[in-house]
């Protein structure tokens, strides 16, 4: 059992009297790029946030390496899972820095000046993410698409076995989109894992080593990319004629649609 | 790579001086206020003076004025000190509500805690409560303020969660609420309703040292409180789903942050009166200065809060031909300030 990173057992979740998840079982292996699919309202982001104990299961249980979720302790979860949330406000004027080094906050006591070793840590992450030179700026005057590389940079300086992405690239250009999750990438092949909310199901598909379908708050389809990413599961999961096409270099499936009148 | 340490390390270097620089000013402030009235007394005199009651020697006073110690230890130091710990506190409140509440606009006062106090003190006021003596309305306005308070968290909540716009708008509706209660209490008052105006506009006007302590001890608890959970409140501005991800528990620290935040500002509205505009503009000011670390921010906005208090309530104590009420000035002197500040940060978000 410890051998799954997560295992959710017969979970379920309502707000007030909607049920968002419904009797839903997933087990996580480590070191895969697990992409979450599926209609508005599926209740993709709700099932990251029961994953990383945001809130609380009505039934079933969420257990982290073969512990349930319940008993481990907060800060203990923020050295082992990083999030990158869907909405991202920051209303201070906190400089790109300052973000990023909040990331290292669970390994720092509170009144703690970062030493040296934590700084060029909290650097290097900004360097990767090609934000350096916005080190000194308030995150107040950046755009959507800056700030979410801020965010996201955040969460890598946390420096996770797990990270939980909710639309991370959602605001982003695509050269920065692709950059962002090249670096989830290279974090997959060195042994990590990483589970993201996707709704260009051509970026799941390009980067997610296995596909989970939710609809109506349960896993419809789960595996392979190569095997679940077909047109039947499109059709039957979004309710849309498709295509799926081989990239002619890299062979990565991607999927085409037809506008109304064309079919 | 390093030239981002250069850029960033200032920042908190300039926190550190930012806190020194004040704290030298604060006391220098207090030694000159304290000279300063009918009597004209000097700051080295004043600081022989309180240096000879604190270590209890006499013979610093030599050749002194037999009546200055008297003044400046039984009449002007509790009131200074007590408008010097108020406006720390009505500052720190006021960093922790903006923080929490994610809004600029936020201050101690927003979730309702000066109108509940100034429903308990008119209360206290119009009955005339006969036992208690001078402290009947003090006690009425705190138990009023936390009242209010717990009233504002309990309908604000659901299902467990408490977000900050339901929080400000269940704070407004109360508010109105209790003002119209107050205004009952005025219009059948009668000859009473001028007593409870003048408590409403704050003075700090014959305060004791039993205020001095019960202010000081409340506010520095409250305020090491909330530096402790400062670090927290950093996180809580990325939001509560990227702040739980980083450690915090962001219900149990929010709920925690606004009851020791509304109970420094219910223990200075309490001593002092409602004094509005010190815990808006303070932070806001010195975030311009020392940036938006809470670590740093609680510190610096507590002196530089106390500095501005005391300094205004030293001018319509010592200055102005006439003493106005505190609250008047503050509101006088603060208002057009955050028009200011306001209009500045927009233009800076603006234009980048």
């Amino acid at each position: 059992m410890a051998d799954f990173v997560f295992e959710l057992r017969d979970l379920c979740f309502s707000f007030g009297r909607r049920e968002v998840i419904k009797g839903l079982d997933w087990q996580v292996d480590p070191g895969h790029f697990y992409g979450i699919v599926g209609p508005n309202g599926c209740g993709k982001t709700t099932l990251l946030m029961l994953m990383m104990g945001y809130y609380a299961p009505k039934s079933g249980e969420v257990f982290f390496e073969g512990r349930d979720i319940r008993t481990l302790k907060r800060r203990f979860l923020a050295t082992k899972m990083a999030l990158v949330p869907q909405d991202f406000t920051i209303n201070f004027d906190f400089s790109v820095f300052d973000v990023v080094m909040m990331g290292r906050y669970p390994y720092l006591p509170r009144f703690a000046t970062p030493s040296r070793a934590e700084i060029v840590k909290v650097e290097t992450v900004m360097e990767e993410m090609g934000i350096s030179k916005m080190a000194g700026r308030s995150v107040m005057a950046l755009s959507g698409g800056e700030k979410q590389r801020v965010v996201f940079a955040r969460a890598l300086a946390q420096d996770t076995s797990v990270l939980l992405l909710d639309e991370a690239t959602s605001n982003m250009d695509i050269r920065h989109t692709l950059h962002c999750l090249d670096r989830v990438a290279d974090r997959i092949t060195s042994g990590k894992t990483a589970i993201g909310v996707f709704h260009d199901l051509n970026l799941a598909a390009m980067y997610c080593d296995r596909l989970v379908f939710m609809k109506e708050g349960t896993i419809v389809y789960a595996g392979e990319t190569e095997t679940v990413f077909n047109e039947e599961t499109i059709a039957l999961v979004f309710g849309v004629k498709s295509e799926i096409i081989c990239h002619p270099l890299t062979a990565d499936r991607q999927v085409l649609f037809y506008k109304r009148d064309v079919s | 790579m390093v030239n981002n340490i250069s850029r960033d390390a200032p920042r908190a270097r300039r926190g550190v001086s930012a806190f020194f620089l004040l704290a030298v000013v604060f006391i220098f402030v207090i030694l000159l206020s304290a000279g300063m009235g009918y009597i004209r007394i000097f700051p080295t005199q004043v600081l022989k003076i309180i240096l000879a009651k604190v270590l209890n020697l006499p013979d610093f006073m030599k050749g002194l004025d037999k009546v200055f110690p008297y003044v400046i230890w039984e009449v002007r130091l509790p009131r200074i000190l007590t408008a010097a710990i108020v406006g720390c506190g009505l500052s720190i409140s006021g960093v922790v509500f903006q923080g929490i509440l994610l809004n600029p606009l936020a201050d101690p006062y927003t979730l309702g805690v000066s109108a509940g106090a100034a429903f308990g003190a008119s209360i206290a006021l119009l009955l005339e409560i006969p036992f208690l003596g001078i402290y009947a309305v003090p006690l009425f306005a705190f138990i009023g303020s936390l009242l209010t308070l717990l009233f504002v968290l309990s309908i604000s909540s659901f299902e467990g969660r408490i977000a900050s716009n339901n929080l400000i708008l269940s704070g407004i509706i109360v508010a109105t609420i209790l003002s119209a209660g107050i205004s009952f209490i005025k219009y059948v008052a009668d000859e009473q309703v001028s007593v409870i105006i003048f408590w409403l506009l704050g003075s700090f006007n014959s305060r004791t040292w039993i205020d001095v302590f019960l202010t000081f001890g409340m506010v520095t608890l409250g305020g090491l409180f909330c530096l402790y959970l400062a670090r927290d409140l950093n996180v809580m501005a990325l939001g509560d789903k990227v702040a739980m991800s980083l450690g915090v528990h962001t219900n149990r620290t929010r709920t925690a942050l606004l009851i020791a935040a509304s109970f420094i500002a219910a223990v200075c509205v309490a001593v002092s009166g409602i004094i509005g505009f010190v815990g808006l503009v303070i932070p806001h000011l010195m975030r311009f200065v020392v940036g938006s670390d809470n670590r740093i921010l609680i510190p610096t906005s507590a002196l530089l809060g106390g500095i501005l208090l005391l300094f205004a309530d030293t001018v319509t104590r010592a200055v102005l031909p006439q003493e106005i009420p505190i609250g008047v000035l503050t509101a006088i002197i603060g208002g057009p300030v955050f028009c200011y500040i306001f209009r500045k940060n927009r233009r800076r978000m603006i234009h980048g």
